[in-house]
């Protein structure tokens, strides 16, 4: 067994990165992410690699750009303000199918908002985010260990589908410490990067990086074919946690930090004689809509958690789609919803739902 | 016979997309000549603007990556820190480079990165059809500056090189006009320069190509030819800014 270290989320984030082959950073200070360059800047020179501080998240994003389409292992990191400003290269990163990887401890808004944990950023993060018909991967770890385990094969699943993937904490898992082990992911054959730009070398045709298709039927094909890749990692990629839900009438979902706290509500109303379970996304997208829709067969109810004022609560009420009342309990701003009061909605749901 | 002429061999031999009298093909040519001249095209990577070379990598026989509209400093960044042995051109307007991407061209510059940027100065947009440019001439008018571009209004034109020479990291600056054979002849050395500048590893370096739009300038293209010399030669003047070797020349 590899041994296990005791790491800072951002720092354990920035190490998985360099064990799986990213070679070079771009990125611009924001808290609360700050120790994510500062560990790259370090490492990145130890193993032959690059850190580089832009002038801002707009040029950090598309230098990630060009260092992607030269088909190397690249990655950037940010907080929700920057990486609003970062929407714009993440879209033509979409568009020219580039693979990079994205890290982004979200903080509280809108606006310049605060430095505080939050989780409201999910919209932005999952349908889109940038203009234009796109998605990218997005993975929401709930503990350094799983954030580490995610960015291990996040490289290897962005050169598949050939889009950006995301990590999306916040600042309690960028801040926390754990013990963590760096374990190989399962082995995956990446296809060649054959669309590389490092020169027309020894007679080979000129290779182009590019988003613009002028032609409306080009681009609708253009589209359809990133479209087509993401619906395979529909097929392949989905990940969520299910606790307890074989049996439960009330079922929380929540991702991140906030299904940490949930695993204890569910673990105190349990004690308390209810039949409480979870469902943790950890693809945030491709989201379980199957997996959730597989248990409102038998939940009487679902209370979505998050650190936003109802965002995530959307996808489960389209996964549920109308076979159990979808409740919402939600904090915002950096505050972090507290077990009790959790706890409180999921008694107020029982006697209104289960016990009726 | 002897052959005095043949397209460079960087170039596809295909017709171009640009307006009849517009100079970026004379630039695309000289951008095509020196590679051809330093044997570099297999090195070669440029990055294309958002503007009417949005499709130079249409032209070019080398590989390609299209910018998004100002950051193709940040782009050209990525891929020379990535493939240190590439030899990276960016190609650029006034509107991308100038007002957009004024940001990233500044301190792609002042890191001293080891690009080369092609930097068209029309004085308009033209890609957009005549909007205003930073660097649209007192009195010259534009789409959005119908009555003539005003100093009290929205400021005087930004002279680019200058400001850029104050750069310890910029290398190489020139400006230079793609007007008569003579100043062509001149682009051409000054282009060659750049690229030089960018293969010993000296730092940064720039041309500023003054540049025609005849379109949207309402002008045919000898008439364009002239309004340049008359009316951008004065306010831009053309020479070496900075070279390797001495710092600003004749800044
Ligand atoms: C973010 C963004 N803003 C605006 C535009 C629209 N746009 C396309 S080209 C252009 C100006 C191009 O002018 P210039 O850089 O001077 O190049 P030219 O066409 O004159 O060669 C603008 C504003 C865009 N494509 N993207
Ligand atoms: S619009 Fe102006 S810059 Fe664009 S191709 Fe025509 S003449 Fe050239
Ligand atoms: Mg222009």
């Amino acid at each position: 067994m590899a041994e296990r270290k005791l790491f800072k989320g951002n720092e354990a984030v920035a190490e998985a990165a360099v064990r799986a082959g990213c070679r070079y950073f771009f990125g611009y200070p924001i808290t609360p992410q700050n120790e994510i360059p500062e560990y790259m800047a370090r490492r990145l020179p130890e193993v032959g690699g690059l850190f580089l501080q832009a002038e801002s998240e707009v040029a950090a994003i598309n230098m990630v750009y060009g260092a992607a389409g030269t088909g190397a292992r690249v990655m950037t990191s940010s907080s929700s303000p920057g990486i609003s400003l970062k929407q714009e290269g993440i879209s033509y990163i979409a568009g020219a199918e580039l693979p990079c990887l994205i890290v982004n401890m979200v903080r509280g808004g809108p606006g310049l908002g605060g430095i505080q944990p939050a989780q409201s950023d999910y919209f932005q993060a999952v349908k889109g985010g940038g203009h234009g018909d796109y998605y990218t991967i997005v993975y929401a770890p709930a503990s350094i260990q799983e954030m580490v385990d995610l960015t291990m094969q996040a490289f290897d699943v962005a050169e598949t589908y050939r889009m950006p993937v995301m990590i999306l904490g916040d600042g309690v898992l960028g801040q926390m410490m754990e013990p963590v082990e760096f374990r190989e992911p399962a082995p995956r054959e990446v296809p060649a990067k054959d669309w590389a730009t490092t020169g027309a070398k020894d007679g080979r045709a000129p290779r182009l990086i590019n988003s613009i298709y002028l032609q409306p039927e080009a681009l609708f094909k253009h589209n359809l074919k990133i479209a087509e890749r993401f619906e395979q990692a529909k097929k392949n990629e989905v990940m969520c946690e299910k606790a307890k839900t074989d049996d439960a009438d009330i079922v929380l979902v929540a991702y991140g930090t906030t299904a940490r706290i949930c695993r204890s509500v569910m673990d105190r109303a349990r004690a308390a004689g209810l039949k409480v379970g979870l469902i943790r996304p950890i693809t945030v997208s491709p989201f379980p809509y199957d997996e959730i829709g597989e248990v409102a067969r038998t939940a009487k109810a679902f209370l979505t958690v998050e650190m936003s004022l109802g965002q995530m609560v959307e996808d489960v009420k389209v996964a549920v789609s109308g076979a159990a009342p979808v409740h919402f309990y939600g904090t915002t701003g950096g505050v972090i919803p507290t077990a009790a009061e959790i706890l409180e909605r999921v008694e107020e749901i029982a006697r209104a739902e289960v016990r009726k | 016979m002897k052959q005095v002429y043949s397209v460079p061999k960087s170039l596809q031999p295909r017709s171009t997309h640009y307006c009849p009298g517009c100079t970026h093909g004379i630039a695309h040519k000289l951008v095509a000549e020196a590679i051809d001249d330093l044997g570099i095209r297999d090195r070669a990577i440029g990055v294309a603007p958002v503007g009417c070379a949005v499709f130079a990598y249409d032209y070019f026989d080398c590989d390609f990556q299209q910018a998004a509209h100002g950051r193709a400093p940040a782009v050209a960044t990525g891929i020379k820190r990535s493939v240190p042995d590439s030899v990276v051109f960016s190609y650029q307007g006034d509107g991308d480079l100038a007002s957009i991407g004024a940001a990233e061209i500044v301190h792609a510059a002042m890191r001293g990165e080891r690009i080369t940027v092609i930097f068209v100065n029309n004085a308009i947009y033209g890609m957009t059809g005549g909007q205003m440019a930073p660097t649209t001439l007192v009195g010259q008018k534009a789409t959005t500056a119908p009555f003539g571009r005003q100093k009290e209004h929205c400021g005087s034109p930004l002279r680019v090189s200058e400001m850029l020479a104050t750069i310890p990291g910029a290398a190489y600056v020139a400006r230079v006009a793609l007007s008569s054979p003579g100043n062509v002849a001149k682009a051409k050395t000054a282009i060659r320069k750049a690229f030089e500048t960018q293969l010993a590893g000296e730092g940064f370096s720039l041309v500023e190509c003054l540049s025609t739009c005849p379109t949207n300038w309402g002008m045919g293209p000898y008439e364009a030819m002239s309004w340049l010399e008359e009316n951008m030669i004065p306010y831009y003047p053309l020479g070496e800014f900075r070279t390797p070797e001495g710092g600003p020349n004749n800044a």
